[in-house]
């Protein structure tokens, strides 16, 4: 049987007959990019509980390809900053994002991390996008499981448009990364 | 290095002799599976042994006691759960207990039965997420999946009773936030009638275990004398010998009228720590159930003394001066007489007690949390002394620090 | 509300200590103020006599404008009778502290941390170092003049 056989139906559509799919290998890259976010465990302050309740049975992260927190940075591409900051903690913060590879996004997770929160003060740096780019924030103190997960649905769809992470947004916009 | 020859034997004979006998300084985070957290541990090793662990602290200083300068007594309220985020209740507690008692307010006894039952759900939820993450950094991934699953179930109750799963500030200076949900006296006691049945599960998982016992079993030992001049508490201080609970030593909160048993051993080791958790959790369960067949569906559960709390609802909508006084004490909230105190109660993971100096005014003039993981996370360096690295990950699992409470 | 001026811990201090404390009033658990020149001599009583082996709490509170400025607080157990004490003492600015560290090993941390939040120095122990803040850090947070929001301008 050839291609040609029914002139009403295009080439992608004789071809998903036959069980092969088409597309182009940017969206195919994007798709498996993020199916399979690597997240550095990167837990700091009450948050952090929130997040390893995302991996339990009820929450179940698995399902969406992430269950792989990784203890080594450098493994990882996606890190989820899950707590306050300190003065003392920036730059650590910093370190670790550098060490991961590209590309790579941030989820700013809670109040704190994304804003400073309740601690206005000496001690917590007023906003973790203070020391990286970040791509998604959650809201919440601590946001539930439910938002953390809604977070990250976000950063796939941002992911499979094709937009590109924070980083390199600013990069490209002539500001620092 | 050769099987079966020791480190001294290879200095004698001379064969060692080049290798000077310099010791190696290793960094363990801040950004480490095992440290639960931003602990860092500068260690000096010669080997694989352990010379001296010497834990850096501060990455997670969040500057509580400054903040809460800044807000009003009941405002302070929700800095004191962000503490130890694992059992944010018995933070609560210990915080309106030391301005009740400056300002000698009277709380409701059912209110103080809600305290109580709510500070050992607490208590149970902190020590399930010590016992799931201990096991793991141990190597066995699978007891954690249990525990958080009954984990959710308590999270679950104090949503329905706060409105939240963590950081509820549910008690509030002159008793509680609001009254219990409909229907929680049937949800909770199925959850205790359950509790029995989990717990031999996770006993069945590392009871007689010899990989986990083997790593326990003598490993980070802390005698009584050094346990008490490290002004340690909690567990660690009872797996050392020494009987101090304060909910049974110094009651608040009715606890005396409660039965049940302190665990104490008197090894010191990770071994006993181990244990003493394990059966608080079952103590825990005893007094809940005790606390809830004396709470009664409904009754107060906070003050009348309007001078900190809020006048009711339907009070507010139709009176005029009981609007005027919420919003008094919502913005301004209220004054509290010039002069100091401090109130310990026994947490999860020892004695946090709140010292609170006021100068007649509406803020606290000093707010000082004494926190117990901050001052039990001392006795790590004599605890590893002269172990192995992996057991420096053993004795931070057994010491049950959160970063919270340690760098406040 | 009754004040607690009278208790056998305090007693056993006056005996020991005639005329030079003094006790001050509190709703929760007897408490005395002594200069600190005495103040190791009545810790190490307080340990060895009065059995106060756990050194529940350091810490210090900011009196600023006031002098002496700095008011020293100890809180001690006695885990066998569950008798507690609360030991105050001052000093002013730039004055240094005696350290309880010879009496409790367990003072280490809490004076390290008064340091850092309040500037206070203790002597008769090793140097003391910042425990919460970076090394490099300006000022002590805790102290009532240094501004909530810190150095940060924004
Ligand atoms: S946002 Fe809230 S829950 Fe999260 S770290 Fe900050 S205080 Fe804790």
């Amino acid at each position: 049987m050839g291609l040609n056989q029914d002139p009403v139906k295009s080439v992608e559509e004789q071809a998903a007959e036959r069980g092969i799919l088409t597309t182009t290998v940017e969206k195919m890259t994007h798709w498996a990019q993020k199916s399979s976010l690597w997240p550095a465990t990167f837990g700091l302050a009450c948050c952090a509980i929130e997040m390893i309740n995302v991996t339990n049975s009820r929450f179940d992260l698995a399902r969406f390809g992430m269950e792989v927190f990784r203890a080594s940075p450098r493994q990882a591409d996606l890190m989820i900053v899950a707590g306050r900051v300190s003065q003392k903690m920036a730059p650590v913060v910093r370190t670790v994002w550098e060490q991961m590879p590209e590309p790579k996004w941030v989820i700013s997770m809670g109040a704190c991390a994304s804003s400073g929160g309740v601690f206005d003060n000496y001690a917590i740096v007023q906003g973790v996008d203070h020391v990286v780019p970040v791509d998604v924030y959650v809201p919440g103190c601590p946001p539930t499981p439910d938002a953390l997960l809604f977070g990250i649905l976000k950063l796939q769809e941002k992911i499979t448009r094709g937009l590109p992470p924070k980083y390199r947004e600013l990069a490209a916009a002539g500001g620092p990364a | 290095m050769a099987q079966g020859v020791k480190t001294d034997d290879l200095f004698e004979t001379g064969l060692h002799s080049s290798l000077s006998r310099e010791s190696m300084v290793l960094n363990l985070g801040p950004q480490h599976p095992a440290t639960h957290g931003v602990l860092r541990v500068r260690l000096t090793l010669d080997g694989e042994t352990v010379l001296h662990a010497e834990p850096v602290i501060g990455y997670l200083h969040t500057g509580f006691e400054k903040t809460a300068e800044t807000h009003t007594y009941q405002q302070a309220n929700t800095l004191t759960d962000r503490m130890d985020y694992l059992s944010p209740l018995t933070n609560n507690l210990a915080y309106v207990l030391a301005v009740e008692k400056l300002m000698g307010i009277e709380v409701p006894k059912r209110a103080q039965y809600i305290r109580v039952l709510f500070s050992e759900l607490s208590r149970l939820g902190s020590h399930l997420v010590w016992l799931g993450t201990h096991v793991m950094d141990l190597g066995a991934m699978s007891v954690l999946f249990y525990c958080l699953r009954e984990r959710e179930l308590i999270l679950d109750l104090i949503e329905q009773t706060a409105g939240v799963r963590m950081n509820p500030s549910y008690f509030r200076v002159g008793g509680l936030a609001y009254d219990l949900p409909e229907g929680f006296h049937e949800n909770c006691q199925r959850f205790l009638d359950g509790f029995p049945k989990w717990m031999q599960s996770y006993k069945n998982l590392v009871q007689g275990n010899p990989l986990i016992e083997d790593r326990l079993k003598g490993v980070g030992r802390l005698s009584k004398e050094d346990a008490l001049a490290l002004s340690a508490t909690g567990p660690i201080l009872r797996a050392s010998g020494v009987p101090m609970d304060l909910r049974k030593s110094d009651p608040y909160c009715f606890y005396d009228e409660f039965e049940f048993d302190v665990p104490v051993r008197t090894g010191g080791d990770s071994f006993d720590r181990f244990w003493v958790r394990m059966e608080e959790m079952e103590q825990s369960v005893r007094i809940m159930n005790q606390a809830l067949a004396k709470i009664d569906p409904v009754g107060a559960y906070t003050t009348t003394d309007r001078k900190v709390s809020l006048p009711p609802r339907e009070e507010i909508y139709g009176n005029m001066e009981a609007l005027i006084h919420q919003f008094k004490l919502v913005s301004g909230g209220f004054n509290v007489p010039k002069g100091e105190v401090y109130q310990g109660v026994e947490g999860p993971k020892g004695e946090m007690g709140f010292y609170i100096v006021s100068d007649g005014g509406a803020r606290p003039y000093r707010w000082r949390a004494r926190t117990p993981s901050f001052y039990n996370l001392q006795t790590m360096p004599t605890m590893t002394r002269g172990g192995l690295v992996a057991d420096v990950i053993v004795a931070i699992g057994t010491i049950d620090i959160v970063l919270g409470d340690v760098d406040k | 509300m009754t004040l607690i001026t009278q208790a056998p811990v305090l007693d056993a201090l006056e005996a020991r200590f005639p005329g030079s404390l003094e006790v001050v009033p509190a709703v929760d658990q007897p408490t005395v103020k002594a200069p600190k020149e005495m103040l190791l001599a009545l810790m190490d009583f307080a340990k060895q006599s009065l059995g106060m082996s756990l050194l529940v709490d350091v810490t210090a509170v900011d009196w600023f404008p006031a002098r002496p400025r700095f008011e020293l607080v100890y809180h001690l157990l006695n885990p066998d009778t569950m008798e507690r004490v609360r030991v105050k003492s001052w000093c002013h600015l730039n004055e240094e502290m005696p350290s309880v560290m010879g009496i409790w090993p367990g003072a280490d941390w809490p004076e390290r941390e008064t340091y850092d939040l309040f500037g206070v120095v203790f002597s008769g122990r090793g140097e003391v170092h910042r425990i919460y803040m970076p090394e490099d850090w300006e000022g002590h947070p805790l102290r009532k003049d240094y501004p909530v929001a810190g150095p940060r301008v924004d």
